[in-house]
């Protein structure tokens, strides 16, 4: 492909490497000082729409969040914003369905996340032996990631349905009662949770399993001449070299569980499901704002939810990083 | 194209990479005891089916539910096998919620998302890759950082500057703050990284490539089968999002995720017309997912681990 051999530098592409060619000073002159600007432009040219799409349609409107939050602007007149201070966030924080839906948000982000990532770990380390059809199990396990929240959710809604619904019925055969799912706290919680279950176990699987695979194997070796057996090797040698994507997909499903929002609006679906049931048993943050800017038509005090749950990601992302840290301290 | 060349790379360089290591050639394996060297047992067959069968039977329900009628769906015996009202019930579902035109505008939006995000994050993944400029690292780290940021913190103003333009109830509104993902510039940059060599973007400029004409006969090339990934990844996801388009299109203007969630609040929603359209709006991805379902398994594992 190259004419001549170029010298290369450390790490290849720099300015002034080309091949000299002939040409009349000036003209050279113009050209070198074009070549230069390419080689200084392009990279941020490249990387300018990234930043611009993120800035016009993310960043500017998290910011202007802030200030909206402190005016009044209802769905009706959305170019009159009138000037509250801080009337919005002490009405959301003096209510107590917000902090219904904190509790809801921070429940159904444990009891799904936890579950969820033990079983993607075990999993992950099934698919990880020698496997017949491996790639079939592989997309299998897959498939409800390639499901909408949306259809997802309408058909767990039957299935947790109080009459009629699919779980009672197998329950039935084991001698339980019917359980009314929607309606209890606990029991739409978890059915909110088995919905993000079965949607993400996959997906988390096989990050997990790709992390496996990168494991070198002689501290397999070294561990089995060790004589550490199997369970042995899982715990010692798998966990800790999977720590830091352990970590990633707690991150990732942490942010995922403070958005829950189709699953919990479409469990009963109409009113109900605006307002997460009729005792707000199963509303998320997600929820609350909907139903106070979309429903309610107050988008100034939507938009302090907003705030609201910056903060609290915020926080989360502290406590994360405590145990990141404490992990590696005890680690170590 | 990989960045080792078996056939170029010089037999002595293996035998040097060895010594280096200051290792014995190895023997295979002293003892059957490495994890992933293990058969997997009935057991792993076992569990595995049960998951497999976790995993499809919502699906499989589906299908079920859409092809019966709102009586049978909720009757004491929830039936197991489809019955014979499909077509009554995919038309039904047809007509209530315009799902003719939630399905033009969903095929829209999705490919021209996917196509933006193609575009924009392979050349945003190239320079984070293979360019140096000045604050490489700070701008990468941004970009990774934004993955962190729910949509949920924006919407409100988004709705109201939507409305503004004169995009509300557009799809303009959903397709412009998509065009680009900060996992898409990471994905590409990742890929890039280790199966684009300089040597090749060396030859390239040897040649009196600009950037752009490298980009166009070098990286594009290369990046082919990380864009294919990165291209179904950000089809299924844009297809499926729901949150935002919920907000920002109406009923008249739907995706079909959004005619989906009308469709179930109806005031009095048939169940069996409800799961007609949740077979309607996912069976297109179940078959991209079981003609490229590797690919996008392959996918999934290459680009979201390495951090």
């Amino acid at each position: 492909m190259a004419t001549t051999t170029p010298t290369r530098g450390a790490h290849g592409s720099r300015p002034g490497r080309r091949a000299p060619k002939p040409m009349t000073p000036g003209r050279q002159a113009w050209r070198s000082r074009l070549w230069r600007f390419d080689d200084k432009a392009s990279p941020y040219a490249y990387i300018a729409p990234f930043f611009l799409v993120f800035g016009a349609f993310g960043l500017y409107p998290l910011v202007y969040t802030g200030w909206i939050a402190l005016h009044k602007v209802e769905m009706t007149g959305l170019d009159q914003m009138e000037w509250v201070g801080w009337e919005n966030f002490s009405t959301i924080l003096q209510d107590s369905e917000f902090w219904t839906a904190v509790t809801n948000t921070f429940v159904i982000g444990v009891i799904s996340t936890v579950p969820q990532l033990m079983v993607a770990l075990g999993l992950a380390h099934l698919l990880n032996y020698k496997l017949r059809a491996s790639t079939f199990w592989r997309t299998v396990i897959l498939t409800p990631y390639a499901t909408s929240v949306a259809s997802a959710a309408l058909v767990f809604a039957l299935v947790f349905r109080a009459d009629g619904g699919l779980l009672n019925w197998v329950l039935g055969f084991f001698g339980f009662g019917e359980t009314n799912w929607v309606n209890g706290h606990w029991t739409s919680n978890i059915a909110i949770a088995v919905i993000v279950i079965w949607r993400w176990t996959g997906y988390n699987t096989l990050i997990y399993l790709a992390a496996m695979q990168a494991v070198p194997s002689d501290l397999y070796e070294a561990a089995s001449l060790d004589g550490a057996s199997r369970w042995q090797q899982f715990r010692n040698v798998t966990i800790p070299a999977l720590r830091p994507t352990i970590l990633f997909t707690i991150v990732i499903s942490t942010i995922g569980s403070m958005q829950l929002f189709g699953e919990p609006l479409l469990l009963e679906g109409g009113t109900n499901g605006a307002q997460g049931g009729t005792e707000h048993q199963y509303e998320t943050l997600s929820i609350y704002l909907y139903n106070y800017g979309w429903n309610l038509g107050h988008l100034g005090t939507a938009a302090a939810v907003a705030w609201a749950m910056l903060v609290l990601l915020l926080l989360i992302a502290a406590i994360n990083w405590l145990i990141g840290r404490l992990g590696r301290k005890t680690a170590a | 194209m990989t960045t080792t060349s078996p056939i170029t790379a010089p037999d002595h360089r293996r035998v040097s990479k060895a010594a280096v290591r200051d290792e014995p050639p190895r023997r295979r394996r002293l003892k059957p005891g490495a994890g992933r060297q293990h058969h997997a047992g009935p057991f792993a067959y076992f569990a595995l089916a049960v998951v497999g069968i976790g995993s499809l039977f919502p699906l499989y329900w589906t299908l079920v539910a859409a092809s019966r009628t709102q009586d049978e769906i909720l009757d004491t015996t929830p039936p197991l096998i489809p019955g014979g009202n499909l077509f009554h019930n995919l038309q039904a579902a047809w007509e209530q919620a315009h799902l003719g035109k939630a399905i033009v505008n969903t095929v829209i939006v999705s490919a021209s998302i996917t196509l933006a995000t193609l575009f924009f994050c392979t050349l945003a993944g190239y320079a984070f890759a293979k360019m140096r400029f000045r604050g490489r690292g700070a701008l990468m780290t941004a970009v990774i950082a934004t993955l962190t940021i729910p949509p949920q913190l924006s919407v409100v103003p988004l709705f109201m500057m939507m409305s503004d333009i004169g995009w509300g109830g557009q799809l303009e509104s959903v397709i412009f703050p998509t065009l680009v993902s900060a996992f898409g510039v990471f994905f590409m940059r990742q890929y890039l990284l280790e199966a684009l060599p300089y040597e090749l973007i060396e030859a390239g400029r040897v040649d009196g490539a600009n950037n752009l004409r490298i980009v166009w006969s070098i990286v594009l090339p290369v990046a082919r089968p990380a864009m294919m990934v990165l291209g179904m990844l950000t089809f299924v996801q844009a297809w499926n999002d729901f949150f935002w388009p919920y907000l920002a299109l109406n009923q008249e203007n739907p995706t079909l995720q959004v005619a989906l969630g009308q469709l179930s609040a109806a005031y009095v929603p048939d169940q069996s017309i409800v799961m007609a359209g949740a077979l309607i709006s996912t069976l297109p991805l179940l078959v991209v997912f079981v003609i490229f379902g590797k690919q996008i398994v392959g996918g999934i594992m290459s680009g979201a681990v390495k951090g």
